[in-house]
């Protein structure tokens, strides 16, 4: 219980996903001018994330990792496939992506008209791909430890554009120099959180 | 005062549209505005007038902080007596703490109007007074052997990044001050952290009277100090002592009561709000008892009991003066409440979880200032719901 707590709060502020690593910058730059549309986009990137990193936790564990497939035939000991992660991954998220969008508008309307138009961007977020791919180097140890990693990566995300998107909000008002206007003040920006998520850097449960 | 009036009164027309030194009105300007109530009236908007402008809001800022700056000269000679073993007069004292802190002053007033004068003249807008206040805290919040370099270039940076990208005073998001001693604290740790820094000389190797350590009281619990102790280990500090601050750490940041008179000060001319800087307060009290209550035997930290978390280290400094900056904290009502108590308690948290820094007040507030315009957008928002909602109600009927 402690370790996925540990594991929860590490992902959301100490790996944050913008701040410590830069990913998913496309989107968090391109749909922050407006809290409402920022939320939106963050709920969907946590709720792809929260599937996608335990679906590629099973892929890996029982296709991927070396000596994966022993539970095949005893012969696959020595087989190593994580060369085929990468093209692997992202063929799970993009179909994941494709699935959960066709339930979600089956099933639930309104949540489909809420995330409808982000869930095709997200399938080629970085951030999405990234919270697989850390899921495999730092060798979580099961299943739960791997969803709450997800989950918390994905709350740091949606915190992160949140936070940009209000602060976007108020600085519509203010006097910035014409060139630093859109994405210049927004790199700025993005600098200063970065600097205040530094308080974070070093915690331990 | 006639005099000075009757200068400026003179040497209006040569700065004016047309005149000799017409590019130099900003600079007119700004000294006109310091010393007089500029003549000219409001052309638009709101027309409530006040004799109370940003420059005297600023001044009063400026007064409140006096008794922390005169405190902490005091505190600096006289620790720097204590470290060599020799005693002064109270004059003496305080001069010495005068010499080193008036440097630190002056390069951080130069350094921040330098960068703001050229962005006058650069972009045309007015002197903005904001920086009498920030020009004023940096020196306040950094150690005093900083070396004058850094000083410049974390002002320069902060000033730069922190507010003149931004526009100018009034639209920055972080706190400009902070920013500067973030950066310091960041860019060269070594002279913004450890046990040598806070005392005068200890880091140029002078010679120290035996058994002097010149740690804060944070710094001292970190290392397992259970009793807070100043100079000497045997100089025990009672909480009496803790309100009068005669103990390491940054030039301002330590006496709670020269900052109690500045909090009365600031709360009696409505500068600041009651309301950040108590829920500052409640924030950090709630969350050390939580901690107290579940802190494991043998964590010092978090076991000091919740009131000392009040009193020592840059808590009440920053809750006073820099929590309450009306221009990065929370705009609204309810807002400013959360955006206190949620400063409080992650700066406790930093303190008493985050072996990586002793002090967490500064991270706790930089971190607020880049949400305050989220939690201004939740306030603002569920405001305009609940309003929804009843307008629905009635309707209906």
């Amino acid at each position: 219980m402690e370790q996925l707590l540990d594991i929860f709060v590490r992902s959301i502020f100490i790996d944050n996903m913008v701040f410590a690593y830069f990913l998913g910058m496309c989107s968090y730059l391109a749909v922050s001018k407006n809290v409402s549309t920022a939320a939106g986009l963050g709920i969907a990137v946590t709720f792809v994330l929260v599937i996608t990193v335990p679906v590629n936790y099973l892929l890996n564990e029982f296709v991927l990792k070396e000596g994966a497939l022993v539970w095949l035939s005893a012969g696959f000991k020595e087989l190593d496939l994580s060369f085929l992660s990468f093209i692997m991954f992202i063929a799970v998220i993009a179909s994941i992506v494709q699935l959960v969008e066709m339930i979600v508008e089956k099933y639930s309307p309104t949540l489909y008209s809420s995330l409808g138009i982000f869930l095709p961007l997200i399938a080629v977020n970085c951030a999405i791909l990234g919270g697989s791919l850390f899921m495999q180097e730092r060798e979580y140890q099961n299943l739960a430890e791997a969803t709450v990693f997800g989950f918390g990566s994905g709350i740091g995300w949606l915190l992160a554009i949140v936070g940009i998107a209000a602060i976007n909000e108020k600085i519509k008002y203010s006097h910035i120099p014409p060139a630093l206007r859109g994405l210049g003040i927004a790199f700025l920006v993005t600098g200063l959180m970065g600097i205040a998520f530094m308080s974070f850097m070093g915690i331990k449960l | 005062m006639k005099i000075i009036e009757n200068i400026i009164r003179n040497t209006k027309p040569k700065f004016e549209k047309g005149g000799k030194y017409e590019k130099w009105l900003p600079v007119y300007e700004s000294f006109e505005t310091f010393f007089f109530v500029p003549a000219h009236t409001t052309k638009q908007g709101s027309h409530v007038r006040d004799a109370i402008d940003l420059k005297r809001s600023m001044m009063m800022v400026i007064i409140a902080l006096l008794p922390a700056l005169l405190f902490g000269m005091w505190n600096i000679g006289s620790l720097y007596y204590m470290s060599i073993g020799e005693t002064h007069s109270l004059i003496e004292t305080f001069w010495f703490g005068f010499v080193k802190v008036l440097p630190l002053i002056l390069v951080s007033y130069g350094v921040g109007l330098g960068v703001e004068f050229i962005f006058v003249f650069l972009r045309g807008h007015e002197i903005n007074e904001g920086f009498l206040v920030s020009g004023m805290l940096i020196p306040l919040i950094v150690p005093v052997d900083v070396p004058l370099w850094m000083l410049a270039v974390a002002t320069a940076f902060a000033v730069l990044i922190g507010k003149e990208a931004f526009g100018g005073t009034g639209m920055n998001i972080v706190n400009p001050a902070l920013l500067a001693r973030a950066f310091l604290f960041f860019a060269y740790p070594a002279q913004m952290s450890g046990n040598t820094v806070w005392v005068h000389g200890i880091s140029d190797g002078k010679v120290l009277v035996d058994g002097f350590s010149g740690e804060t009281i944070l710094g001292q619990k970190i290392n397992g100090v259970t009793q807070a102790y100043s100079g000497f280990v045997d100089n025990q500090l009672s909480t009496l002592d803790l309100l009068i601050g005669n103990y390491a750490g940054s030039v301002g940041e330590t006496s709670f009561i020269a900052i109690a008179i500045g909090a009365i000060i600031l709360l009696y001319t409505g500068i600041a709000s009651f309301r950040i800087m108590f829920s500052v307060f409640a924030g950090g009290f709630l969350m050390a008892s939580l901690l107290n209550a579940v802190a494991p035997a043998g964590n010092i930290l978090m076991n000091t009991p919740a009131l000392e978390h009040m009193l020592i280290g840059g808590f009440a400094f920053g809750a006073v003066f820099m929590a309450t900056d009306p221009v990065t904290a929370a705009q609204t009502g309810k807002g400013k409440w959360i955006y206190g108590f949620l400063i409080g308690a992650f700066a406790i948290i930093i303190r008493c979880l985050n072996p990586a820094y002793p002090e967490g007040m500064m991270l706790a507030i930089l971190f607020m200032n880049v949400f305050s315009p989220l939690i201004d957008h939740v306030v603002i928002q569920s405001n305009i719901n609940k309003r929804l909602r009843r307008a629905k109600v009635s309707h209906v009927k």
